[in-house]
């Protein structure tokens, strides 16, 4: 009983993070911009590096570091431990039933790909329908279109409603326009915060015998994901926009289907034997790891996983919905700005918006030179940029390190905007 | 002078409140469109052309960031009375000098749009030479 009373305190005492410590563990903090401290609100586009993330690699590079895998040596068996661990520690963020079943990538980009290519050029063809979102990134939009293109299957968008959800009650008359083989979201968009409802749209593909591909780039850095509850088939997350080095994603898929799935790079080290009329292949994960891994980067997306779950994801969430609520609120109240997306409470800590009158690309101008970082543009969303009926938006987006503080200086840099260009 | 001042200096921001030859022309003897998908800046250029192929008006319209529309702008008066190929021939840095502000790379993009529309219009129409170092692609102008 007493046991079981503990582990709930602990629970609950972890689900509030000190933002303004967690800032001392980050070094780019240090520095000013155009004479003033940084206001870093630009990490869905890929986050500030922890201390603890750099030192574990500097570690690996000096004590540990081999060619994994091939040598005999110690120091190879230490290079091996030290990548094995790391996909473990993925394996755990994901809830994954077995470290086989992930792969490291260079990116949630090209995990998606190898799912596309080496799963879609074997099973689409005309007849087949491949459906993604409005909302996706380019990054789980592209790869779809072009092996759809490629294999002669059609590809479809569910649209978004005005609040930028999804619009489910579309899936049935998608549905009828043929055989759903793939369905790919994102878990959350990168442009609007959405948080979109994967585990029913993975029980729709399932229905329909169709394989789910969830893009969880912007999700794993901001909640926990358990692939098992989500229901998915295949999910590919980037190291770099989680405290982790630039350089290594993971793609999670079941065992099943990549056994069963054919090869996407080939080349050292995913092979058994190499003949000169064929070669075969090795066992999962190297199956899908062609060439030398990227050793010290999955070594530090290890550490950022450690770092991550030592704050809490549960913590990290809540806090991120206190920070777009505040930011949707401060925002509101200025009239010449429009916002863009689902309320605070179904959004993940992110908010795009417009100031009337005035381009994205010169508020983020006007911002950088108050030491303020917000990204301008379509965010690889051209297509939901279209259906909000801009060319671009401005996007501030919050982690764990982010300070109420830097959202008034957004909001005092916005006015500073207006004044120059209203 | 702050960062502000330099790179929004009054001028910029006059030409952009107030654009000059703004709307297109119809007709016109030579029009391309382009847009900095990165952006979203899109700019329209349409021009007519007098004895020797010499551009005697020139309009346009686009919606874009101050830097993009200024720029266009601003080029719009510097090129009129010039022949269809001394504007092929027109290196980009006459265009700044006349801008006058520090350009970070992403922003040169947004400076030097209007102008590769114009060398596109005429291109089109005269065939002038495109600047070399767009390679063959050029022909849906994408400066990216
Ligand atoms: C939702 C989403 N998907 C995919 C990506 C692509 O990530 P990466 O460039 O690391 O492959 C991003 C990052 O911008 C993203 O936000």
């Amino acid at each position: 009983m007493s046991r079981e009373y503990d582990a709930d305190v602990a629970v609950t005492a972890k689900t509030t993070l000190d933002a303004q410590r967690l800032r001392a563990d980050f070094p780019i903090f240090e520095q000013t911009f155009h004479g003033k401290p940084l206001a870093f609100l630009d990490s869905a586009a890929s986050s500030q590096k922890p201390r603890q993330m750099l030192e574990a690699m500097t570690h690996f590079y000096e004590t540990s570091y081999a060619n994994v895998h091939r040598g005999v040596y110690q120091l190879a068996e230490r290079a091996t431990e030290a990548l094995e661990l790391s996909r473990e520690k993925v394996r755990a963020l994901l809830n994954a039933p077995s470290a086989r079943e992930v792969i490291f990538v260079r990116n949630a980009t090209e995990g998606i790909n190898l799912v596309a290519y080496a799963w879609g050029l074997s099973n689409l063809g005309p007849g087949d329908l491949v459906v993604v979102t409005e909302l996706e990134h380019h990054s789980n939009f592209v790869p779809w279109q072009y092996i759809a293109h490629r294999t002669g299957a059609g590809f479809r968008m569910i649209p978004l409603d005005d609040h930028g959800q999804l619009r489910l009650d579309e899936l049935d008359s998608i549905a009828r326009e043929g055989n759903v083989k793939v369905v790919a979201t994102g878990v959350v968009s990168n442009s609007l915060g959405t948080m979109n409802p994967v585990d029913r749209l993975a029980a729709w593909a399932h229905e329909h015998g169709a394989i789910m591909v969830a893009d969880g780039a912007q999700s794993a850095p901001h909640m926990k994901m358990d692939v098992q509850a989500l229901g998915c088939d295949f999910v590919a997350i980037s190291a770099h926009k989680m405290c982790g080095p630039s350089g290594v994603g993971a793609l999670w898929g079941k065992a099943e289907l990549l056994e069963r799935m054919e090869p996407f790079l080939t080349g050292g080290h995913m092979i058994r034997s190499v003949g000169v009329d064929d070669s075969t292949w090795g066992e999962l994960p190297h199956k899908f790891e062609a060439g030398t891994a990227p050793m010290a980067e999955a070594v530090g997306f290890g550490a950022a996983i450690d770092y991550l779950t030592e704050i809490g994801f549960d913590a990290i969430e809540r806090y991120e919905h206190e920070l777009a609520a505040y930011a949707l609120d401060k925002l509101a109240e200025l009239p010449w700005v429009t916002s863009y997306g689902p309320p605070a409470d179904r959004r993940a800590g992110i908010v795009s918006f417009n100031v009337d009158g005035v381009h994205p690309h010169d508020v983020a101008q006007v911002l950088d030179f108050e030491g303020i970082a917000i990204r301008a543009g379509h965010h690889c969303c051209q297509p939901l940029m279209r259906k909000l009926g801009v060319a671009a938006t401005n996007r501030a987006s919050f982690y764990l390190y982010t300070i109420p503080d830097e959202i008034d200086r957004l909001v005092d840099g916005l006015h500073k905007v207006r004044k120059a260009f209203g | 002078m702050g960062e502000f001042e330099q790179l929004y200096r009054e001028l910029i921001l006059d030409h952009y409140k107030s654009p000059r030859n703004h709307g297109l022309l119809d007709p016109a003897d030579a029009s391309a469109e382009g847009q900095n998908p990165l952006c979203g800046d899109e700019i329209a250029v349409t021009v007519r052309l007098g004895a020797d192929d010499r551009i005697e008006e020139v309009g346009f319209d686009g919606r874009g960031c101050a830097i993009s529309q200024a720029a266009t702008s601003m080029l719009t008066d510097l090129v009129k009375g010039k022949t269809a190929q001394e504007v092929a021939e027109m290196p980009k840095d006459d265009l700044l000098d006349e801008l006058g502000i520090p350009l970070t790379p992403v922003r040169l993009k947004c400076a030097i749009l209007g102008l590769g529309v114009l060398k596109l219009a005429l291109h089109k129409a005269r065939g002038t030479p495109l600047p070399e170092e767009w390679g063959t692609s050029a022909r849906d102008l994408v400066l990216e």
